[in-house]
Order: C-alpha cells, then structure tokens, then sequence
C-alpha cells in the first residue's frame, strides 16, 4: 500500500476515534457536560492523538531505516566476485537497485510475470534476453546482466515488498490499537485534558528539538564523509597544501590554502567597501538625518539586504565585471577577466552594506542620549562626539556586526560563482599573480559547488574534498558568529 | 580670595585663546571643516547604497525587459495529407510516426510561399533556401507536429500559425545582433536580416509580449527563443508549498514551547544556541546536509522538489521561529493572567489567546522567510535542481518527487550558456522572481500595518 494511503487511513481513523471518543465521554455522563472532568472535545483530541501520533512515528521511523537495513543485508550476501566486477561495493548495489527497478517495471508493464521472475537467477534463462528485456522496459542498465546480480535483486525486491507490507501491518495495527485503547479509557472521570496537553507539550518540545539535530545532522553528514576523505587523501596535504589542481582521473592536487586565500581576499575586499559605507550610513542615519530622509534612506538600503544573492551574481557577471575589466583592469594592463576579485569583492561589498548599516544603526541608537549631551556641554561639535563618544559606547556592538558581515562574505556562494571565476591561486606563479585583484580567483564556496554538481562518485577524494571544505566553512564561519556573540555579551555597555 | 582676583589685570592674555566670539580662528574653522566633511561623508555613503540599489535594479530591468517580448512569424501552413497522413486513414499511431524532419518541410514551403506573396526575391538578397528555413525557430516544426497530433481531423486543411523566430532574428529586433555582428556570425547572415526585415514590412513578423515565456519549459542549448521558466516557477512553487506545510507548524511549535514553556536549563539553552547559529549558517552547508542526508542516506531522488523544500525548510525554520518569538513575546502578560484567572490552563491561555493575536507578526514572518527560500539559489545547486529539465512535474504529491527546476537556479543555469539570447532570459526570468518577492513583502508590511496590534 502507498505511503500516501497509509497516511490516510490513519488519518481516518484519528477522525473516527475524535467522534467516538467524544460520543463515549458523553455517554458516560449521560449528555450532561458538566459531570466530563474536560470539556468533550479533549476526549476526542486524546483518541485522535492515541491513534495517529505514535502509529505515523512508526511509519516514519520504518521509512527511515528500513531501506538503509534491506541495503546492508542485501549488500552482504552479494559475492566478491560480483563486487570486484563493478569496482566497488556501492556500485554493485547501484546496480543491483537498478535491476530491481527494471524487474518492477517489467511486472508492472506485464511483460514478465511473477513467477518468471522468481525463476530468472536459477540460471536457465538466458541473461542476453533478460537485460534486453529489462532494457526494453526503459529501465537504464548499462551492462549484461549477471547470475549474482539478479539474485541479489530479487531479493531486494522481495525485502522491500515484505517491509512494505510489514509496514503497512505494523502501522495499522497500532493506530487500531491506540483507538481501543482511547476509547476504553475514555468515562466520565478520565482527566483528558490533562493527558492530552502533556502530549502537545511533548510534540512541542519535538518541534524545537529540531534545530538540534539540523545541527547534529550537518556536524555529522559532514565529519562523516570528511572521514572517508582523509583516508583517500592526507589531511596534512589538505590543509597545508598551496596547490589545488583536481584530477577526476586521481592523481589529484587537493591543497586548501589557495581557496582559503581566495575567499578571505575576497571577503575582505568585500568588508573594505561595506564596512565604511554602511558605518557611515549608519552614523549619518541615527545622528544627522531627519525624520523624513530617515523615512526613505533607511528602508532602500535595507531592500539590498532581501534581494536575492543570484540577484547581485547576475549583477556581478553582466554589469559590474565587464565595467570594471574595461575601465580600470585593461588600461592598467592588469588583466583582461570579467571575472576577478575587484568584481566579486565590489558586488559582495554592496549586499553587505544594509548588514554593518542597520546592525550598526541598533546599536548607535542605543547609546543613551545624555552622553551626547555631556559632549554638546563641554562643547564639542556634532563629529567630534560621534566619534570620540558614541562610537566608542557603540564599538562591541559594531565590531560584532561586521563579523557577522564577515561570516557572510566568507559564505556566501552565488556572488563568487558568477563573479569571481573557477581558477584557484597559483602560489606557484609568485606573489604577483596571487595578489593582483583583477585576476580571476576562485574561493572555498566555489568549489564545494563545482565538486559536488554533475557526476558525482562518493568514493573519490575529489568529490569528497567538498565536504571536507564545508567542514572547514562551518567551523569558520560558526568561530565568527560564535566570537560575534561573545564579544557583544561582554563588552555591551549596559545603560539603563 | 574674590578681591585678589578682582585685582588681576582684566587685559586678555595673549595666545592662542585670543579673539573675538565673533570671528572665528583657525582652530575653529578646522575642527567646522572637519564637521562638515564627516557629515558629506555619512551622506555620501547614503548616496552610495541608494545609488547601488537603483544602478542595480535598472541594470536588471533593462537587460532582462526585452525577455517578455519575442519574434513571430506568421504563417500559412497546408498540412499536407501526403506528407502527413499517407493512408488518408486518420490513425492517430501512423500521424505519430511522422517525425518533426516531416514537418519541417511543410514550414519551409509555407515562408517560400509567404515571401513570394510579400514580393521578397531571396536571390536579390542572396540567401539560400536553407538558411530561409533556419530564420524560423527548430521548435516550430515540434509545434506544429503537437497541434496535428491533437487536431487529426484539419489535415489537408491550410492553418494559420505563430511560430517563433530563432534567436539571432530576435535578437536583431532587440538590438543585441546587428548587420555588422551578423557577418562575423555563422547562425545569421545579413541577407537574413534583410530578408526579416522585408517580412516585417510585409506584416509577417511582428514582435509582441511573449506568454510563452511563462508557461514553456527549459529550451536546449539552440534554442534560446523556445526557452521558459514553466518549469522553474512549478517547482519553486511546489518548494514553497512545502516549506509552509513543514516550517510554519513546527516554527511555531518550537516557539510557543521555548517562549511560554521551556523551564530555564542546559538544554533549552542549547536548543536557543543552535537556532540563533543555525540562522548564521551559510546556505551552501544546508545543500550539503541535503545531498548527504535526504539523497545520499534516505534516497530520495535528485532535482526534486521535495528534497529542495526539505532543505529550505530547516534554513527557514530559525527565521519563522525567531520572529514567531518576538510575536508572542509582545503579546502582554496581563493576557495570560486573565485566562490563568478565569480557570485557563496554561495551555488553553496560549492557544485560545496568546497565539491568535501573535498571529499577523507570526504570519509576517513567515512570509519573510518564504521570500528568503524563493530566492536560495546555493543549496538546490548540490541537490541536483541544475539538470535540464524539460518534463513538467506531476501534480502533488506525486509531483514533489519529480524532477523540476527552481527559478533561481533555472537563471544560473542560463547564464553558464554560450547564446546571449540567454542572459536576456535570465534578466527576465529575474524580474519574475523579483516582482514574487516584492508581492510577498509588500503583503507582510500591509498584514504588520493593518492587523498589528500595540499594546
């Protein structure tokens, strides 16, 4: 039965149990809602939530693990031989999945039947005929089809058809079992509000355990396959190498400094243009601006912070990178790319202008006004007190803002795709070509697209590589929030 | 002590505390310059941001207008029983076996004859036949084999068609070839241009708006003219139908917990740390906990929407709950205690009273966290949605599983190609995005204004 089916009849019988358990309170008390401990509807709500909740757990936590079991079990009983075949372990399985599918497909578009099926691995069929058959039944199988590996998916198939039905059983059997059992508990004293709010209280502490296990799933998807990196590859190469050249055919160059050193020149470019103008914007803002400037200013430059990141990389490819190769790069002779640092580095400056400015703005208007006017007292101008008193109360809080601005720029991804180009830092090439920023230069973020879009092999190091180098964005990247954090807690002056 | 000072000469001393209040010395003037150079440099930064954002804005417009406009030419075709229907028999499985090679031909025969009426000698103009032929678009001839497959029963008949102009013939109308350019390109040659423009004094081509782009799917490498976001708006909507289904319960389930229930301990304090970091996270590590998590370990299908919603669901989820938070943190106690008072438990007082009216802020901020995921391009860039995809998706819930694109991506996608034609398409498609995003913002500023309550 379809998942979507089985959802459904749960559903329903959820809805069976709200009536039946409210009817049953009711008639416990003889209709008079005053002898319910709760109001009626809690006796519903309690049989409802008895006979969906832990049965669509079951059947989530079934779809979870059950095709991960299948796969190991079938995977063991595959041969060597097989395996040595397809090169690895994980291709054979591919291609035992893929088998079972056209198998399926072929019961299903009734040119095989059940029972040719179950007969086709005892090696009379002949295995030139079945792969054109199965081939026929648009299933993409590459290769003739072997003894082993047809077994191997017909037992897939009958595993997955038995836990589908065991599934189905299971999930049945226990939503029907938490109506009976609602509905027997059900009588005039049950105190089914009470049962019934402590269960919302534990969906709700689920919902917002969700956060953690977003962050234990990113932590552990990406350790894991770092793991699987670091055996293929040294990490000492890894983090100390100056040369990254990937190689799909192995031999692979796979040093992260030059990465490293094109996403922080490219964010600090990105901070040189963002951090003055918006510190500025923000000063000019909160200290100089009237109401009415304040009005319109404000929420323009904050439009820039909700346009969308590919918004700025198309800004990036087709404005900004062709103005700045023919009016500054080439008259200067330092380079003939649209794609280069200056752009991408100018591009990411402006998304990052509302980040520092309407932090920086907060954090400024909190600075309490008497200390402006003790400045105004002893009779300094209007600059000299911003600068020599409101920014100073003001600094954590600033310094705070562009952090987080800089763990922006350090993430950021589709600005760098699109403006600053695929070629990493050549060290090799001397101190020239690695500092002049009219070159082409690609960043962390970068890369970990282009390893892990197209055709990937998961047993690669240069597929593999991406998730090491996301590993390091996100330690990067939490390390600033995390400081960002610790020194606005600290330093915050606290006023009253 | 008053009259020893009394006694002091009251002559000024000189120095550089001499002068008068009335004129303004050296140490003034600077310390005034100074004041009005800071204030010129605050409101040139403020010039600059604006400046950016309308260089910005109109830099996209102007390059990505011309997308919604598109070159036709307008055509007689006879649908050829003999080539179309040899039998005569109107079987719908033989017309079918007529491939677009058959019906390229009839399209050919119908320009030639057009032009002959409009009185456009192609000799004069030195172009051959073939490259007649080629000033209409490839897609033309699959147009016109869907509308014979439909219509079986108007074969032999004489129809009248739209069909699109190929990309260079566009272009030329668009400004992006000219006759300088066309020379140098192997696609199109001057005497096409002349030939389309003698067409179009003839009333046979015409530019108009262009429905096609919002309703076609992704176009081939040659075929920029045929190219649309039908696709790439289908799956972003079905991503954003999934992110409200999944964000906005548990957002706000998370929330009324960690505001109105958690006890104050290690682990509620976990939880908020990791939301609070979760929000800073950068978007291309959510891509990648989605390929290894839901492709990699749970299996999901690649380029599909519901792999794409899962993964914007947990970036829009420290959005919805934090602004959820401040919602239901501006509702005032003295509401709780009211309900306390009249015999609410404290569930009842929150759901019957503190939840309805966080609502507009809860509703406000989860449309501002739908427009973040409307415009996330980096993550369903490792899920797969940069495939070509040229099917449109099922309807839900099949659907969710299906490959599909999204239309940031799908505007990435058109800028990695070689044909200009395509970076137009992007602009455009851009445009489209851009005007959803400002609807749903437009829609949480009137929700905030008009249902937000102060207390």
């Amino acid at each position: 039965m379809p998942v979507l089916w089985i959802v459904l009849v749960v559903l329903g019988l959820g809805l069976i149990g709200y009536f039946a358990g409210r009817m049953r309170a009711l008639g416990t008390a003889g209709g008079d809602t005053r002898r319910l401990h709760s109001l009626p509807s809690y006796y519903g709500w309690h049989a409802l939530m008895l006979t969906v909740v832990p049965s669509l757990l079951v059947l989530a936590a079934w779809l979870l693990v059950a095709p991960n079991w299948i796969e190991n079990t079938v995977s063991a009983t595959l041969p060597e031989a097989t395996i040595a075949e397809s090169g690895s372990r994980g291709l054979a399985m591919a291609e035992v999945r893929r088998a079972a599918g056209a198998l399926d497909r072929a019961v299903k578009q009734g040119t095989m039947d059940e029972a040719t099926v179950a007969t086709l691995h005892s090696g009379v069929a002949d295995l030139a005929d079945v792969t054109a058959r199965l081939k026929e039944t648009g299933a993409i199988i590459t290769s003739d089809i072997t003894v082993s590996v047809l077994r191997a998916a017909q037992e897939y198939r009958l595993m997955a058809k038995a836990s589908g039905a065991y599934m189905t059983f299971a999930v049945l059997l226990l939503a029907a079992a938490g109506l009976v059992l609602a509905l027997k508990r059900t009588n005039k004293d049950f105190r089914a509000r009470n049962v019934v709010e402590s269960g919302i209280r534990v969906i709700l502490i689920l919902a917002s355990t969700i956060a953690i296990l977003t962050t234990i799933g990113i932590v552990l998807s990406m350790l894991f396959e770092t793991g699987n990196f670091f055996e293929r590859y040294p990490w000492q190469k890894f983090f100390f190498g100056t040369k990254w050249a990937p190689d799909f055919r192995g031999d692979s160059e796979l040093g992260m400094l030059p990465l490293l050193w094109g996403t922080l020149y490219i964010s600090v470019v990105a901070l040189l243009v963002a951090v003055p103008i918006g510190l500025f914007a923000a000063i000019y803002l909160s200290e100089y601006a009237g109401p009415k400037l304040r009005a319109v200013a404000k929420p323009m430059i904050e439009i820039l912070a909700g346009i969308p990141t590919i918004v700025y990389g198309l800004f990036a490819l087709m404005t900004v990178g062709p103005m700045v190769r023919d009016w500054i790069a080439q008259p200067l002779g330092l380079g003939n790319s649209t794609n280069s640092v200056m752009t991408a580095g100018l591009v990411m400056g402006v998304m990052l202008i509302p980040f520092v400015s309407s932090l920086s703005d907060d954090i400024i208007n909190a600075v309490p006004q008497s200390m402006r006017d003790g400045s105004f007292g002893l009779g300094a101008t209007q600059s000299e007190t911003v600068k020599q008193v409101v920014l100073p109360a003001a600094l954590p809080g600033i310094v705070g803002a562009v952090l987080l601005a800089a763990s922006r720029a350090i993430g950021e991804t589709m600005i760098v795709v699109m403006g600053a180009g695929a070629a990493a830092a050549q060290f090799a090439d001397g101190p020239g070509a690695v500092i002049n920023p009219f070159e082409a230069m690609t960043t962390v973020t970068v890369k970990i697209v282009s390893q892990l879009t197209g055709d990937t092999d998961f047993a690669s190091p240069e597929t593999l590589v991406a998730f090491a180098l996301g590993l390091t964005l996100f330690v990067i990247t939490l390390g600033l929030n995390v400081l960002a954090l610790f020194i606005v807690r600290k330093y915050r002056e606290q006023y009253e | 002590m008053t009259d020893a000072s009394a006694n002091t000469p009251a002559t000024p001393r000189p120095g550089k505390h001499a002068g008068s209040l009335l004129e303004q010395n050296a140490r003034t003037l600077r310390r005034n310059a100074a004041e009005r150079r800071f204030r010129a440099y605050g409101l040139s930064a403020i010039v600059i941001g604006v400046t950016a954002l309308v260089v910005l804005l109109a830099s996209i417009l102007s390059q990505g207008l011309p997308a919604f406009q598109q070159t036709f030419i307008t055509l007689e075709v006879h649908l050829d029983e003999a080539k179309l229907d040899k039998n005569g028999n109107r079987d719908i499985e033989e017309i079918k076996k007529v491939s677009t090679f058959g019906y390229a031909p009839l399209i050919k025969t119908a320009l030639s004859t057009r032009a002959g009426e409009l009185g456009i000698s192609s000799e004069d103009l030195g172009v051959s036949d073939k490259e007649i032929a080629a000033m209409i678009s490839k897609e033309a001839a699959a147009e016109l084999r869907r509308f014979v497959i439909a219509n079986p029963d108007r074969i032999g008949e004489t129809v009248e068609f739209e069909f699109l102009a190929t990309g260079r013939i566009d272009g030329y109308y668009k400004g992006r070839v000219t006759m300088e350019s066309a020379e140098k390109d192997s696609n199109i040659s001057p005497g096409q241009l002349q030939f389309a423009d003698a067409l179009k004094e003839g009333g046979a081509l015409s530019t108009h708006f262009n429905w096609g782009f919002f309703t076609m799917a992704d176009g081939s490498e040659n075929r920029p003219e045929a190219a649309g976001i039908g696709v790439a708006m289908l799956g972003s909507l079905y991503m954003m139908i999934i992110v409200l289904v999944l964000a906005l319960p548990i957002g706000v389930a998370a929330s009324i917990y960690l505001e109105e229930f958690a006890p104050k301990n290690w682990f509620t304090d976990l939880i908020e740390v990791n939301i609070s970091n979760l929000a800073a996270v950068p978007s291309i590590v959510f891509g990648i906990l989605g390929l290894a998590i839901f492709i990699n370990y749970a299996g999901l299908p690649q380029s599909a929407p519901i792999v794409g919603g899962l993964v914007l669901t947990l970036m829009t989820l420290p959005t919805i709950i934090i602004a959820t938070r401040a919602s239901l943190k501006s509702v005032p106690p003295s509401i709780r205690d009211a309900a306390l008072g009249v015999g609410a438990s404290r569930m009842q007082s929150v759901f019957h009273h503190v939840l309805p009216l966080a609502m507009p802020g809860i509703l406000t901020g989860t449309i501002i966290g739908l427009a973040q995921a409307l415009g996330e391009t980096a993550p369903l860039m490792l899920i797969g949605m940069v495939a070509f995809v040229r099917e449109f998706p099922a309807a839900p819930p099949e659907g969710f599983f299906d490959p599909a694109s999204a239309l940031p991506v799908q505007v990435y996608n058109w800028t990695t190609r070689a044909d200009p034609a395509f970076v137009e398409r992007a602009s455009g498609a851009i445009i489209v995005l851009l005007a959803f995003l400002l609807c749903m913002n437009f829609l949480a500023i009137i929700l905030r204004r008009r249902f937000e309550r102060r207390w």
